[in-house]
């Protein structure tokens, strides 16, 4: 077994071979996984805002689904992963809190899903599934060899995606 | 002032922070006491300024399940504030409140289901300790600040966290922690976060005259 690395909120995290990338506790949040089949290179991205530019304090670019998915897309290349083989899922997105009011701040998890989907139809890279939405934090364990996507949440059975 | 981001502004006012912090978490306190009805323990609240991958680690790992009762401020100041404690501290506090009569102890506390009556007393603890919290920033600042109707989440710490860290990430790249460690017969940890949007933070620090 490979090691597992662990990705912080706001942050991206790459690796090949039997590694793993994970991410423990996605809420609102979203984590994207894209990895390169054929060379086994992967990413996983943990967004907390669906757009930089609606925010004038946009430097740190892994903060944001369009800027963060883009530096991780470059890596990837970077390590040799080829650009037109990408593929990509993702999970999170939830809305841990139910509030009337307030609506954009609150609806921010299904606005990064949004976000995180339109940057990688952007990209052309196809989006082979997800799991979003809903009122549960998720834990995903990322390993971009076999593409397995396995998503714990509290309460609920394991699954791959 | 305009052009100063949230990091610098917390930075600069760090000790008028604590200090809030203090004053909220010492009244929090006391209403918690009055509540469960024994005599609570308080250490000196930390004051942490961090940023959002420290976040998780700190309560205890992302994926430990916490309880979080969250809200929104209206009033002379808008934002949102969450109260965060371990679900071992919660069962914990519950049980007193309905006077042992859940059965719970050190052996049991962090695997309890909690039901909809359970639920419904975190939930109201939240909302009197968090007024409380509220109420002595309010009588500080002399500005009208309105809860609303708490909402409860039990789930992975990162999960709920994520709640808070997204508000601050609006504002800048680090978010402020509040936490307090009070203690009856058994040790007791919960984590205040208060998170006034740009203006209100103004309003405070000129409230207090510091500004």
């Amino acid at each position: 077994m490979g090691e597992v690395i662990k990705v912080g909120m706001a942050d991206f995290k790459t690796c090949r071979g039997d590694d793993a990338v994970t991410t423990l506790g996605l809420g609102s949040c979203v984590g994207i996984a894209i990895r390169d089949p054929a060379t086994g290179i992967g990413g996983l991205a943990h967004i907390m805002l669906p757009d930089s530019t609606e925010i004038k304090n946009n430097t740190n670019r892994p903060k944001f689904a369009d800027t963060g998915i883009e530096d991780m897309v470059t890596e990837l290349v970077r390590m040799g992963a080829n650009r037109s083989r990408l593929v990509a899922k993702i999970a999170g997105g939830a809305q841990m809190f139910a509030f009337g009011s307030k609506s954009d701040m609150i609806r921010v998890g299904e606005r990064n899903a949004m976000a995180s989907k339109k940057k990688l139809a952007e990209l052309r890279i196809p989006l082979l599934a997800e799991d979003t939405g809903d009122t549960y934090g998720r834990t995903v364990i990322f390993y971009p060899k076999t593409g397995d996507f396995i998503i714990k949440a509290v309460g609920r059975s394991e699954k791959t995606i | 002032m305009k052009d100063l981001s949230m990091d610098q502004i917390t930075n600069q006012y760090y000790d008028v922070l604590q200090e809030l912090g203090n004053i909220g978490a010492g009244n929090a306190t006391t209403a918690l006491a009055q509540m469960i009805g024994c005599k609570v323990d308080m250490s000196v609240p930390q004051v942490r300024f961090l940023e959002f991958h420290e976040l998780g680690a700190i309560v205890g790992g992302d994926d430990q399940i916490m309880v979080g009762i969250y809200l929104q401020v209206e009033g002379d100041i808008e934002g949102s504030m969450m109260f965060i404690f371990s679900k071992k501290t919660a069962a914990h506090l519950v049980n007193k409140l309905m006077g042992g009569m859940l059965g719970i102890d050190e052996s049991n506390a962090e695997e309890y289901e909690f039901g909809e009556m359970e639920c419904s007393a975190v939930k109201e603890l939240g909302n009197i300790v968090t007024g409380a919290y509220l109420n002595a920033l309010a009588g500080l600042t002399n500005l009208k600040i309105y809860p609303s109707i708490p909402q409860l989440g039990i789930d992975m710490a990162g999960a709920l966290l994520s709640v808070p860290a997204v508000e601050f990430g609006v504002l800048g790249d680090n978010i402020l922690l509040i936490q307090t460690n009070f203690s009856d017969d058994v040790e007791l940890d919960g984590y205040f976060i208060l998170i006034p949007d740009m203006t209100s933070y103004e309003k405070i620090l000129t409230s207090l005259g510091v500004l």
